[in-house]
Order: structure tokens, then sequence, then C-alpha cells
């Protein structure tokens, strides 16, 4: 049984890091130490092949083609969509909706189910750690139809408290839209508990999952979530792709978002009737390719195994936590007990500008900048952060080179 | 080290980041405006004091990286003195300095902005360098706000 535990859990490095083309390639004629995959994930071979495979030999429109290339296509795209329903174990395809990726699944939900559902003095709840896309959108619909955006503040290490979420959700609220894992702060919110709650007052929940996606198996009936958004360039997908998750009732009871050709089931002057879910919410000649890759990321997800993933990634956090902390003036941003593999951090008397550039030429990839969450950089009182992002590539020999440029910033700024 | 991260981060840039001059609000000033870079939240202010078309003083108050903050404090202490017209053509030469590679960084025309051809090496952070530029630019029109963008 031990051996067994190991072997689920063991993950080759060595031969995750051969998939990967890009990471061949040597910036400054150095190794390169890819550590933003918070801000997009590198593409393994097999997405890049599926991708260009359907270029070659599938490409065409979808669903109403009658011709051999349009069937090819047409299955390869719903059969995308099979592999999503499962790698999110949604109940049915009609529960998927392929979008351009986590904003633009946000904004579906804002402007259907927001402009149907919410008005005038209704409140929605969303948390400090929102990225700007769980944000903006429902300012917009606050201002449009005079509801209230309320937000459930964060402590010093970056968590959300359950009391907190208790005491903000009363019979105004009409949705929580809030992170699984903080983009900035790598915190991961105690999802399920919020949506129990929220449940408990039938309040429906959208959970954002742009950055817990690639870090951990997300099963939606499990979590019980209304809505989950899924960006596919973060989950080693090509970009401009992504799922919204709706529960079916709750998607089927919405108006459409954009009009156009394959949402509609027929069309004339007198009236129009729309198609059935989930191709209502699938105006226009979608990103076909896209989704073909995105599924192919996920049976290369699927094919790791999430709990290799996880225990690596963990293992990452932890070395790079520890070594980061031995530099002088440095300080993380963003220590709550249950992180994801992201660290944040800042230094004194070094702008994170600099310290991106700096490292950059040492070969090593961050992030650096507002995160585009400028109201947790308002709450710690900085204008921007360094961020480092692990994934199932990185290793910790990624973690010192960091660490040593680093070293190397700290000694030339003083 | 990379050369080029050492052609970036001189002594003197790296000297004005640490103490930078001209750094706070004067008691009086004829002209001001304020300086934002959206992509890093960058923010300068600039404070001039102008007579009969000649920079008497000039201060600066913000927070940014050290490109910002060494070109604010550089940039105030070349133009006092100068007319208006001589420090908008000096902007000019500036821009070209820290875009252009054929532009030869000789000491003897570009005096201490020398310091920032480096800079071309790194098209991310030219709008570091320019951000107190355009907004001294900016307090002379009187236009109050101005952004990278």
């Amino acid at each position: 049984m031990s051996d067994q535990t190991h072997l689920t859990t063991a993950l080759d490095v060595d031969a995750i890091r051969s998939d990967f083309p890009i990471l061949q390639q040597k910036p400054y004629g150095r190794e390169l130490a890819y550590l933003d995959n918070g801000a997009t994930a590198q593409k393994p071979q097999c997405v890049i092949a599926a991708v260009n495979t359907y270029y070659r030999e599938q490409n065409s429109n979808i669903h109403r083609g009658v011709h051999f290339l349009s069937e090819k296509a047409t299955k390869a795209y719903e059969g995308a969509r099979t592999t999503v329903k499962n790698f999110l174990n949604a109940r049915s395809e009609k529960e998927i909706v392929f979008v351009r990726g986590t904003t633009e699944a946000i904004n579906l939900i804002a402007y259907t189910f927001g402009r149907s559902q919410i008005g005038e003095g209704d409140e929605i709840l969303v948390s400090e750690m929102e990225h700007h896309s769980n944000i903006v959108p429902w300012q917009i619909l606050c201002e449009e139809r005079g509801c209230t955006l309320k937000v459930v503040p964060i402590s010093d290490s970056g968590e959300i408290s359950i009391e907190d979420v208790q005491q903000l959700i009363n019979e105004r609220t009409k949705l929580v839209s809030m992170v699984y894992v903080s983009n900035s702060l790598g915190t991961v919110n105690p999802i399920k508990k919020v949506i129990d709650i929220a449940h408990s007052h039938d309040i429906p929940v959208l959970v954002d999952g742009a950055q817990s996606t690639p870090h951990m198996r997300v099963d939606v009936q499990e979590l019980g979530c209304d809505f989950y958004t899924v960006s596919g360039h973060k989950l080693f997908g090509p970009t401009g792709i992504g799922v919204l998750y709706g529960r079916e009732e709750i998607l089927e009871n919405m108006p459409p978002f954009h009009g156009g050709g394959d949402m509609i089931r027929s069309v004339s002057f007198s009236g129009t009737e729309y198609n059935s879910l989930p191709f209502k919410f699938e105006a226009g000649t979608p990103n076909i390719a896209g989704t073909i890759g995105l599924a192919e990321a996920m049976k290369y997800v699927d094919s790791i195994g999430y709990d290799a993933i996880h225990a690596h990634e963990q293992d990452l956090l932890a070395y790079a936590t520890e070594k980061l902390q031995t530099i002088d003036g440095l300080r993380i941003i963003g220590t709550a007990e249950n992180k994801a593999s992201v660290i944040s951090f800042v230094m004194d008397g070094i702008h994170p500008h600099d310290i991106g550039s700096f490292v950059d030429r040492q070969g090593v990839a961050i992030r650096v900048g507002h995160h585009c969450t400028q109201p947790v950089m308002e709450k710690f009182g900085i204008p921007a952060t360094s961020r480092a992002s692990f994934t199932m590539y990185n290793t910790r020999e990624e973690a010192d080179r960091l660490v040593e440029a680093l070293q190397m910033v700290r000694e030339m700024f003083g | 080290m990379n050369d080029e991260i050492k052609e970036l981060y001189q002594q003197v840039i790296l000297d004005h980041n640490k103490n930078p001059r001209n750094f706070g609000t004067p008691d009086s000033c004829s002209h001001d405006a304020n300086g934002h870079n959206p992509l890093c939240g960058d923010t300068v202010h600039v404070y001039l004091t102008v007579n009969n078309g000649v920079i008497e003083d000039a201060h600066f108050k913000g927070a940014g990286c050290a490109i910002s903050k060494a070109s604010a404090s550089i940039m105030t202490d070349i133009v006092r003195g100068k007319s208006v017209e001589e420090a908008k053509k000096l902007f000019e030469a500036f821009h070209k300095l820290i875009v252009d590679d054929s532009i030869e960084p000789d000491v003897d025309v570009y005096g201490k902005l020398a310091v920032f051809a480096g800079v071309r090496e790194f098209p991310s952070r030219v709008k570091c360098a320019s951000l107190a530029w355009h907004t001294m630019q900016a307090a002379i029109d009187n236009t109050n706000e101005v952004t990278t963008e």
C-alpha cells in the first residue's frame, strides 16, 4: 500500500520538462527558470501538436456543415466539451460553456444572471483579494442596476474569516462571487464553507477558478458551486479559451449573453427562438482549436495526476519560502496557512520592477507589479510585489537560482 | 552579472535612487503636474518655479522604481537654470538617448543624462525613465495630469 502511495505521488520532473519545448530556451545564455506560471503556464508538446493537427487535418466550421471536415471538426469540438465535463465532473455537457477566458466567464454572469436577477438595493459579495476581473464587472453592474458590492476583508496573513462571510450575507445578497486561490497572495480560500453558508440562504455562488484549476482537482458537484470558471492558458492550454461551468437549472433560466449565429434555434423578424444549452451562450464561431488544445491539456494534467502535482508544488512552496526568508529585508506578502505554490514578496528599499529586470537577466522569469489586485496592494500599503509561482515542471534548483539572483540584487542596491 | 544590467544600474543611478535630490514638496511653485505610469503604478509629482521663461527651481515627489526615481532626481537637477525651451529640447534629446541604439551616449553632450543610455536595452523600462520628463512637460504646458499610456 505504501509503495502504491509513493508511486502515485512521485513526479518525474525531468520527463515533464522534456514535454515542454519552450523550457529548452536559454535567455541571455542561461537556463530558463520560468516562475511566472500564475500569469500563464507553458504548453506541453501534446497541446501544441493537437492545435497543429486541428489546423492541418480538421479545420472547418462546426455544427452546421455537412461535409467531411466539418463533421471532423464538430466531433473534435464536442469531444473537447466531454473531456472538460469529465475533468470538472459536471453532470452534463450542457453545463460546459466555452468562453475566451475567466474574464469573459465572469462578465457573462454579470451581464446575464446579473442583469436579470440583481436589482436596486441588492448586494453582491466578493472578497478583498479578488482579481480586477472579479471586481470591475460587478461595479459596472452596480452602476447600471443600483446594487451594491460588499467586500469580505482579508487579514494581515491574507485570509478571509468565515465569521465575516456569515455576517456580510443577508437577505439582500443575490450572489457570492469569490476566488478559490488568490493570484497575488496564494491563499486557498475555504470555498466549500463559503458555498455552504451562501446556500443555506439560497444564494448562488460563482467560484473564480483561474488560479485553483492548475493546482488542485476540482469536482464541481462535490464543491456544490453554481458557477465555476477555468482559464485555459493557466492550465497549460492555449490562450483565448476558457470554461464557464454553470448548473443546468441556473443556466437554463438565464438570458443569452451575445446574440448571433449558433446561439439560436430559429430567427425571424417576428421573433427569435434561442438554442438549447450550452449553445445558447456560444454565439459566433468559437475558438475551436483552443478547445481542442485545452482538452488535450486537461488529459495531460490527468496523466500526471493532481496528487503528484500537488505534492511536488507544496514541496517547492515550503522550500522556496524558507530560502527566501534568509534574504535580508525580504518580506513575504500572503502567509495564509493554506497556500498554493505562489509566493509574493517585497524587499526593503528595492522596487519590484528593479528586482524583475535584474532576475530576468539571470534567466529567472517572475512577475512584478500589482497583479491586477490593486485592493490587495492597498491593504498591505505597497505599490507592487514580486511574485514567483511554481508548477509541476519547476525544481528546487530553480528556487535556488531565484534566491541567488535576489541576493545579488540585495548586494547591488545595498 | 549580466553586462546590460550593470549598464542599467550604474552607480550614479543607484546613488540617486537611494538619496534622491530635490525630493519633497516646495513651499511654493508656479507650475506642477502629476505623472502616473498605469503599467507599474509609478507616480511622480513635479513642481517648477518658472520666472520669465526660466526654470528657477524644480522638485519632485513620488514613488517608483530606481530608474524612475533617479531620472526625476537628475532631471530636477539638470533643468534648474535652463529656459523652458531648453528643457523641452533636453527632453527630446533624452528620449532619443533612451530608445535609439545609434546615439552615442557622449558625456560631453548629455552630461549626467548619459547614464540612462542603458535603458535602451530594456524596452519595458523606457517609460520608467521618461515619466518624470513627461510630467515636467505637462507642468510647463499646464496639463495637470499625464500618464505614460
